[in-house]
This record gives structure tokens, sequence and C-alpha cells, in this order.
């Protein structure tokens, strides 16, 4: 395992400059995402369409360039999606950075730079932790809240 | 600053040869990622010599029973190695008497001892512990555990930042409200090594106790809690060669037969009816079920092995890594590194504008170097300094200066490959 297969440089294009990196003003939700871990936090804000699609989705925050990319990479790829497809995304992202089981799905597209975070364990919290939180923004549907890496 | 002040024996130049020390650590011949190890995380926890190794596998092979009432020789075998090494940790920490060490899991385990079974007899609301902003996790959770309990309230001496404690905040701090200063002796983030003796006799005077958290200079220094002056010290076995899960609290004779039991079981007990049990003495009274045995014979392993080299060799060893380190880290671009210039404990936390901790950890790793990314336990003190975590670079008497090379030339890679 070569570090240059963990940290593609697709993942460090986007972790030195993120996409969706800013401020939402009118987002229907605000998601506070945590790592306790290592301090690592994302502010994902949401707009959904009429739908419950995600019309428009950004982020701020600070983090290791794993979670920043993540963050970047997933804004990208779930803007527009609807709830279903978002989650159907979400479970084959987990799965890809959590297990070895052959070809990742093209479905995912640029996401599938991440594949080596499944040789690095204790880095799988940080690539999902905007998910986490993207997940937590279709829960809620309004309002503001944290969601955390740590069960508590 | 004088040396005494910190329970520093100085030594002039000795005659240790360091680099042959690295072959009783079977561990180090390890590699990772196809480069050899370089360990340097030792504030997390410290490598085994083989005379620890073979303690361990010694009384499970010679002496194995339970401690304190069999009668058969094995038993009494285990007992006597068992105190043995409870009279070898006195000796080792200046301690009058064998009847003022407590064995523990560890440093977390004294600390929650001292508030559980003392806070719960003595403090009560409106009291005062005061604690620093530089304390580990565990010396400060369990008085927040505490003061919710009680009402009691916790204050804080700021840390400078040069991290150093304000102490000229020390007197506003440290009224008569104050109970317990409860302080880190060298801090596990930033290095800084707090003037013990000198904050003991402060607490004192306004008639507080003191407990120091020796937890990361144990190992590395000479001391001795009768010059230092404290009333409690809580350290771990692990972070100075002995295994995991031993540890000990230090108390004063007569504040450990002031004070309840705090965990009920045999081995503490004279006798049992079923309503009502009476309690054997300290240390004995603390020490509920079947102890870490052999934990507590490694330990005393350890001990004999840190003697043979020396801790003021140790120190002065770790205090010129820990120099060098820090001279050599300000080469790499928009390097900032955290605590004191000049006497610090063996450990350096750094962070790179290039790169986020837990990236440069990672990347380190891939080429054998083991650091320590994140916030160290230590996460109001991060907050402190703006950042959500540092680099850490911790070392030891097996660690060397060509090692440090490494880890310089490992870390420009990094900042090439993250900028």
């Amino acid at each position: 395992m070569e570090i240059e297969e963990l940290y593609q440089e697709v993942i460090l294009d986007h972790s030195r400059r993120p996409r969706n990196f800013g401020e939402l003003p009118d987002a229907a939700v605000l998601v506070h995402g945590d790592n306790p871990a290592c301090g690592d936090e994302i502010h994902l804000a949401v707009k959904f369409d009429a739908g419950g699609g995600l019309e428009d989705i950004k982020f701020t925050g600070s983090g290791c360039a794993i979670s920043q990319a993540s963050a970047s990479l997933m804004t990208m790829k779930l803007k527009g999606k609807s709830r279903s497809e978002a989650m159907e995304m979400l479970r084959a992202f987990h799965d890809l950075v959590t297990n070895d089981a052959g070809e990742a799905p093209k479905a995912l597209g640029d996401l599938r730079v991440m594949k080596g975070v499944q040789h690095f364990p204790q880095r799988v919290k940080c690539a999902m932790l905007p998910w986490r939180a993207v997940e937590q923004a279709f829960e809620q549907g309004a309002g503001e809240t944290t969601v955390s890496t740590e069960p508590t | 600053m004088r040396g005494a002040d910190y329970g520093v024996h100085k030594v002039a130049d000795t005659t240790v040869d360091w680099k042959s020390l690295r072959e009783d650590f079977p561990i180090l011949r390890e590699q990772a990622h196809g480069h050899p190890l370089i360990y340097f995380d030792s504030a997390a926890t410290s490598q085994k010599p083989r005379a620890v190794i073979e303690a361990l596998r010694n009384f499970y092979e010679h002496e194995n029973a339970n401690v304190h009432r069999g009668l058969h020789t094995l038993s009494s075998r285990a007992t006597e190695a068992y105190e043995k090494a409870r009279k070898r940790v006195a000796e080792y920490i200046g301690a009058p008497s064998a009847d003022e060490i407590i064995f523990t899991r560890g440093t977390t385990e004294s600390i929650n001892l001292v508030a559980q079974a003392w806070g719960g007899k003595f403090i009560r609301e409106g009291d005062v512990i005061l604690l620093t902003e530089m304390e580990h996790h565990s010396n400060l959770v369990p008085w927040q555990l505490l003061a919710e309990r009680t009402g009691a309230r916790l204050r804080f001496v700021p840390v400078l930042d040069d991290g150093t404690l304000d102490l000229a905040h020390l007197p506003k701090l440290l009224t008569q409200e104050v109970k317990l200063f409860a302080f880190t002796h060298i801090s596990n983030s930033l290095g800084t090594i707090n003037p013990v003796a000198e904050l003991c006799e402060k607490a004192h005077a306004v008639g507080a106790l003191a407990l120091v958290d020796a937890a990361q200079s144990v190992g590395h220094l000479t001391l001795n809690v009768g010059e230092l002056g404290c009333d409690f010290m809580a350290f771990s076995g692990h972070k100075m060669c002995g295994p995991t899960g031993i540890g000990a609290l230090y108390a004063r004779k007569e504040i450990l037969d002031s004070i309840p039991p705090w965990h009920g079981g045999g081995e503490m007990i004279v006798s049992v009816a079923l309503e009502k049990s009476t309690f054997k003495k300290a240390p004995h009274r603390f020490e509920a079920g079947t102890p870490n045995i052999a934990g507590a014979i490694g330990l005393a392993a350890a001990i004999d092995y840190l003697d043979g080299i020396g801790r003021a060799a140790i120190f002065q060893h770790d205090l010129q890594l820990a120099r060098y380190a820090c001279d050599r880290l300000t080469e790499l671009p928009r390097t900032r590194v955290f605590g004191p210039a000049e006497e610090r404990g063996a450990l350096v936390g750094f962070v790179m504008d290039a790169a986020h901790p837990h990236d440069l950890t990672t990347f380190a790793d891939q080429y054998g170097l083991a650091l320590r990314g994140g916030h160290h336990c230590n996460q109001p003190l991060m907050r402190r300094f703006g950042v959500s975590g540092t680099t850490r670079a911790s070392f030891y008497f097996y660690n060397t200066k060509e090692e440090i090379d490494r880890m310089i030339e490992i870390l420009h890679k990094a900042a090439r490959f993250f900028k």
C-alpha cells in the first residue's frame, strides 16, 4: 500500500480547494458533524427542493485532507439527488471505504478515488463524517443539529 | 530556573551506552510498511525491555497463585513477590513506607480513587478543587464528576503562550476555599515541567492538599515525594517500561487512614458478616479483589531496569533529544512548535500548515515513523492554543538523534506532498 493510493491527486486537489465550500444563507437544515477523536468538524447546510431532493448543499469547517475532500466530492455528487438516491449512494460509499470487495460501483463516479481509505481503518470516520451529516439532514428535514462519529 | 524545583537531579555528561540499550527492546527490531520502526510515541506508552517481559513470564511459570490467602508454597511466593514490588515502588519515589503505595490500573484509576474515596468524604458544596488548563482528561473528568456530585467548584490555573503556567494568577485562585490542588508534573502535549515543590508548598500554605499527576515524569526523572511535598502522586507503569494495567497511587499514611474504602470485595476485609464488614488497613483496604499480581511484579522489574540506567542520565538524554527535535522542527516550512524552549519533558508537539495532524501521522506511518496526531486527551488545552490537535513526537532513552533526523526528512517529504 503506497501513500499515493490513499492520497490520490483528486483528493489532494479537493482538500486544497474544496468545492461547495461556504455558507448557504437560506438553508433549511444545518448539521454540525463532529469527530471528537480528532476535533475535526464540518458544518453542512442543505436546501431541499419541492420533492424533498437536495436542491443545494454547501459546507464549512476544518479537518484532515480525507474529511475535507470527502465533503467536497460528496456535495458535488449529491446536488440534485433525491433522498433515496442519496441514501443509496451513502451505502455504496460506506462499502467502498470499508470493504475490499471487488470493483466499486460506477455510479459512485469520482467518489471512487476514496477507495484507498479501506486500507486505513482509522481513517474511515474521517471519510464518513460528511455523509453522517447529510444522513442527519434528511432525517431531520429542518432546523439545526449536531451529529458525532462517536455514539454518546 | 533551579533544577531542584522540578524534582530533577542533574548530572554531567554520562557514560551510558544508549545505543546498546536498544538491544534490550525486542520490538525495536520491528518494521512498519517495510521501514525500520521509529517509535516516537512513548508518551502514550513506552516499549518494554526483555527484563520486564521475562519477569512476567517467570511469574507465570514459577510463582503464579493468588496472594494473601493461600497457605501453599506458590501463594507464599506470589504474595512475597507482590509485596516486594510494593516496597520497590515506594523506594523508587521516595515514599517512607510501602503502606503508602496502592496498586491501581494506572494514573486514571489512581486519580479516580482520590476523587471518589477522599473527595467523597471531605469535599462539600462550595469547596474548590484547583486544576490547571493543561491537565490530561484523566486529571479533569474525575473532578468534574466529583463537583457534580458534591456541588464543589473547579478553578483552573491558566497556561501562558509559552506553555508554562500563569503563576502570577495563582494567589487569586489558590484561596482558603481550595481543598485540593491537582496538577500534572509534565504536560503530555506541551512538555512543560511544572515546579511541583513550589506548587505543593503554596497549596499547603492555604490548607489545601496537593496531588501530582506523574504519568509523564515518573519514568523520566528522579523524584522524591518527600522533597516534592505532595500528598498524593498518581502514575502508570506502562509509560515507564512496565506492563499495561498496573500503576500506583502514593498517599500520605495519615490521609489513607482517614478515608473509607472505595471498592468492596475480597482481599480488603478483616471479617465479613451478612450485614456488615470490617476492613483492613491501607493499602489493602483499597485493593479489593485479586490484584494485577503479574503487573506489579513487572513494574518492579521495570523499576530495577530504569534504576540500572539511572534516571538522572535518562532525563538528560531525553532533554537533549527534545531540544534537538525542537531546533530541527524550526527548519520545516510554516511549522509551529508548542511548549517551553529550555526545560521540557521528552516530547514535542507541533503543527504544520501544510498538513493536518492526522494526515501527517498517516503519512509518517508509511515510512515506519510512529507519531501521534490529535488532541492527546487535552481538548481544553488545544482550544486554548486555537488548534483542534497537534502532532506529537515523544521520546525515551532508546531513541536517537539519527531517528530525529529521519523524522525531519519524512516531514519535509510530507510538506512537499501535501502542499
